[in-house]
């Protein structure tokens, strides 16, 4: 079948803690740089009002006299074509990106997680007709089938987060099942179910646990595609539309005056990819600390 | 090797199949009535109606997806909004243009994220791993439209090392004027020595490729680092060692052997990925793509023709994986032998 | 002596594994070096072949091979001995060859690497196999093809091809079965015999040992704490750990189960003053998976096997 690539089957690992984290954390500088610029990716969203020097250039607000302006003492990132400062509406755009990819990642394990363990426990027909489903939505790129989706609903940034969700959710169905399917064959599961455990609390207590853990570390990865393929929507005009300050809708609206001024396409872009860089970092560093097979050192 | 050949083409049938009803009903899913939209925004009511037959629109859904599934495998992909011609034609005109660029793409990536991950596989930790893979993680964090426009910028406006747009110099349409052969530039260009044309089609080729390589570049070199990472720990490599083979032979031949088969699997993953990247960076560098063609679709709201993209897209991913099945199992033994 | 090491050590920062303060291999004599799993048998192959760095181990002391210093030698120099004078064969045969690539083309290209030309090598190759009782064609099958005793074989075929003058044999019949491993020591006892090849056979099975070995040591925790003629050391072991060694064989009735060899005892090195061994955690297997031997087990039980070759 259409082989996604999933995350190699990652032993049941543990989380360090204090001392082997800190070591953990030391041997990664690259860990310790995503989590720290991601951790402060957050506080300039949450602290956004405060931050902004401009917080009404985040809305509706036009300047006609400030056009184009390059970046000064006073527009640290310079102003936008309709007068807006770039850099207030830069730092609200944090408050877009990450939250989109919260949500999407949410719905998409909502949906995502409960059939990946339908299918790996039950297996038999209920396995078959889940993974023939997944296989179909994994057939897409990811990106195509959510534009697909975006171009057919109202363009507005829920559409976008609907139509990322729903092509996000096969990636996780697919993982799980793995990991559901094996633990599900493995011997204390039929101990349990001898027992007498009911279904639905072996399925809680035992097998949903046991599979979680690849789960939290692609999400962690996934954060950044979710990150990039928001923005990717928005600049093709069919996610946020103005005034909202996000970075991607940012790109396409200075695209135009790119060429004499440079700040309003250059400061959003270089705020998505760092954005994505660090969270990219993080889940990566995630995945060293969690699999040791994979750690740095022979 | 036919069994499996032949299980596996079964499969993506299988697959195509659930892909061309996923299509239908995204196209069901537009809000808003279809045939409104055809006939027009001053249309009468009957005017609609008469839409709503001639697009069979009327008919219950079923007998519409069955009709829709017959279209599309004798090559009816609907009419485009826009430009008012067959999809399927319109893809067809696009499509070569687009393969170019993503093939020219991977085979940026490949020649450079493969000695890259090999190094890093191969003094795991140090310093030259750091930064490759620092490299690696930026280059699949990049938002792809900003780097084609921060390029463009750089490398055309201010350094003019390179063309900022088209597929080729205008001034050689009446010069050297390109006889289309394949409907692919490049090829055409070689086929008929037309030198000139070749060498223009490659500078205006450079900037894009390099875009639209960055993501595949950054995930080559890491598979690659993790794939032989995951084997210079086995016996069978000690024994190379053992036998007195170097290490640039122990890495970069007997190790990175076993690593072409997963970098084969990703590599035909990120064919599709890149051909949808096309959409964020044609349109930027005017190159006459699929990617150009999507994004025009997008921006006028020419369902049919999104669609058929999509479609068309999907259809290549499949075909995609489905040879990467097949060369993995004539690549690596252990596949068709289980 | 062809092989011989003194003070030889191997640690890893400042962990020691190997301590051997003395220990060698003599022409066409069969030395058996025995221990349980985690004593440092394997690293010191790897300490032999110049390959300790690989795993991230340093190594201290004289290890010469008919005189060379292979411990002043650089890695150039040491590439050529590998295979070509010193060869070695490895525990998990199945997962010593690598599975992209069918059997005969390591082969070949090792022999070719040692500067024999393609003729020469396929010839050699097809010679080599024949000695040791294989057809020639297996050598075009993967190693997913053959079994685990075949494999070995391949691996003994191409040591025999390269000629070389002393076989590192580490567990070389720990991962196969009973009928296969009487085969496979045939095999080595007939490199010595015919060849005039030096073999070190590594192993945790005394009873392996007890057949196959001219001469034994004992290693505890990365020290010789014994060693002399096999007959010798086996039936009147002198070292308590050697006595625990032997008593641990699982027996099968009233007979003792390690045979005493008629060889007259040569006269043999005084056993090693043992310091209080380290508390050392066992070393990290160098060769990757495929360490059949359980923790602690010794004696003659044979680990579950592949099909007979």
């Amino acid at each position: 079948m259409i082989e996604a690539p999933t995350p190699a089957d990652i032993p049941a690992a543990v989380l360090p803690r204090g001392r082997a984290l800190r070591r953990g954390l030391r041997a990664n500088p690259l860990l310790l740089a995503g989590a720290l610029t991601a951790l402060f990716i957050v506080i300039v969203a949450v602290l956004a009002p405060l931050l902004a020097p401009f917080p009404g250039d985040a809305g509706t607000a036009t300047h006609p006299f400030t056009v184009l302006k390059p970046p000064s003492a006073a527009h640290w990132f310079g102003t936008d074509q309709v007068g807006r400062d770039v850099l207030s509406r830069v730092i609200y755009g944090a408050r877009i990106s990450p939250l989109i990819a919260v949500i999407v990642l949410v719905i998409a394990c909502l949906i995502g997680v409960p059939l990946g363990i339908a299918a790996g426990y039950f297996g038999g027909w209920v396995d078959e007709v889940i993974m023939r489903v997944t296989d179909v939505f994994l057939a897409f790129p990811s990106l195509l089938l959510a534009l697909a989706l975006a171009a057919v609903l109202p363009a507005s940034l829920t559409s976008l987060t609907i139509a990322i969700a729903v092509t996000w959710w096969p990636w996780y169905t697919r993982l799980i099942r793995g990991q559901a399917a094996s633990v599900a064959g493995r011997p204390y599961i039929d101990s349990c179910r001898a027992l007498g455990i009911p279904r639905w609390r072996i399925i809680v207590r035992h097998i949903l646990p046991n599979s979680v853990t690849p789960l939290i570390v692609q999400v962690s990865l996934d954060v950044g595609g979710v990150i990039l393929t928001a923005s990717a929507l928005s600049f093709l005009g069919l996610g946020a539309q103005d005034p909202t300050p996000d970075w991607g809708l940012m790109v396409a609206e200075g695209q135009n005056y790119f060429t004499t001024a440079w700040w309003v396409v250059t400061f959003p872009g270089i705020a998505i990819m760092v954005t994505a860089f660090a969270f990219n970092l993080l889940g990566d560093g995630l995945r060293d600390l969690l699999d040791p097979r994979r750690s740095l050192l022979p | 090797m036919t069994v499996y050949v032949a299980r596996r083409v079964a499969l993506a049938a299988l697959v195509v199949a659930g892909v061309i009803i996923a299509t239908f009903v995204i196209a069901r899913v537009v809000p808003g009535d279809p045939a409104a939209t055809w006939a027009g925004p001053h249309a009468s009511a009957a005017q609609v109606a008469a839409a709503r037959r001639f697009l069979g629109l009327d008919r219950p859904p079923a007998v519409q997806l069955l009709a829709y599934f017959g279209g599309i495998l004798s090559g009816n992909w609907g009419l485009s909004v826009h430009t008012h011609q067959p999809v399927l034609s319109d893809i067809g005109t696009a499509a070569p243009a687009s393969l170019e660029l993503v093939t020219a793409a991977l085979i940026i990536a490949l020649v450079v994220a493969v000695p890259l991950g090999l190094i890093s596989a191969r003094w795991p930790g140090g310093v030259a791993d750091q930064a490759i893979r620092a490299a690696s993680i930026l280059g699949v964090s990049m938002p792809i439209f900003w780097m084609a426009l921060i390029l463009q910028l750089v490398f055309s406006q201010q350094l003019h090392w390179l063309p900022a747009a088209g597929e080729y110099s205008p001034n050689l349409l009446f010069s050297h004027p390109l006889t289309r052969v394949t409907g692919f530039s490049l090829v055409d260009a070689l086929l008929t020595g037309n030198w000139p044309m070749l060498g223009s089609i490659l500078a205006h080729l450079v900037l894009p490729a390099v875009v639209v390589a960055a993501y595949p570049a950054g995930l080559i070199a890491r598979m690659v680092r993790a794939q032989v990472l995951d084997t210079v720990g086995e016996t069978h490599i000690q024994m190379l060692r053992a036998l007195g083979f170097r290490e640039r032979a122990v890495f970069g031949r007997f190790a990175m052997k076993l690593a072409w088969n997963p970098v084969a699997a990703a590599v035909a993953l990120v064919f599709g990925y890149s051909l949808v990247n096309t959409f964020l960076v044609e349109a930027i560098f005017d190159w006459p793509g699929l990617g150009s063609y999507a994004a025009a679709s997008i921006a006028t709201l020419d369902t049919p023709a999104i669609l058929g993209v999509t479609l068309f897209i999907a259809l290549v991913y499949v075909a995609a994986n489905l040879i990467v099945d097949i060369l993995q199992a004539a690549l690596d033994p252990r596949i068709r032998l289980r | 002596m062809n092989l011989h090491m003194s003070d030889v050590r191997v640690r890893f920062g400042d962990r020691q594994v190997v301590d051997i303060s003395e220990f060698g291999v003599g022409a066409a004599e069969i030395v058996g070096l025995a221990g349980e799993s985690g004593s440092g048998k394997s690293m010191t192959t790897l300490a032999i072949l110049g390959l300790a760095h690989t795993v991230g181990a340093t190594v201290s002391g004289s290890i010469r091979l008919d005189g060379t210093e292979l411990t002043a030698l650089s890695q150039r120099e040491l590439r050529e001995i590998r295979g070509r004078r010193i060869a070695a064969i490895f525990q998990s045969p199945a997962m010593a060859f690598s599975p992209v690539f069918k059997v005969g083309s390591v082969v070949l290209r090792a022999l070719r690497l040692h500067g024999m030309s393609r003729a020469d090598a396929a010839d050699a190759a097809a010679r080599a196999m024949r000695q040791v009782l294989l057809a020639p064609d297996l050598l075009d099958r993967y190693p997913a093809q053959l079994s685990g005793g075949q494999l070995q074989r391949v691996a003994i075929a191409l040591a025999l091809a390269l000629r070389a003058e002393v076989l590192l044999a580490d567990e070389p019949t720990s991962a196969l079965d009973v009928t296969v491993q009487a085969e496979v020591l045939d095999l080595l006892r007939g490199l010595r015999e015919r060849d005039g090849m030096s073999v070190l056979l590594i192993s945790h099975d005394l009873a392996v040992v007890a057949e196959l070995c001219d001469r034994v040591a004992i290693m505890q925790r990365g020290e010789i704490v014994e060693q002399g003629p096999a007959g010798q050391v086996l039936s009147a072991p002198q070292h308590e750990y050697t006595a625990e060694l032997l008593a641990a064989v699982p027996r099968l009735g009233p007979e003792r189960a390690t045979p005493i060899l008629a060889a007259p005892p040569a006269a043999a090195p005084p056993p090693p003053v043992t310091a209080p061994p380290p508390p050392a955690a066992a070393p990290p297997p160098p060769a990757g998976p495929g360490d059949g031997g359980a923790a602690g087990e010794v004696g003659g039980a044979p680990a579950d096997g592949e099909g007979s070759g």
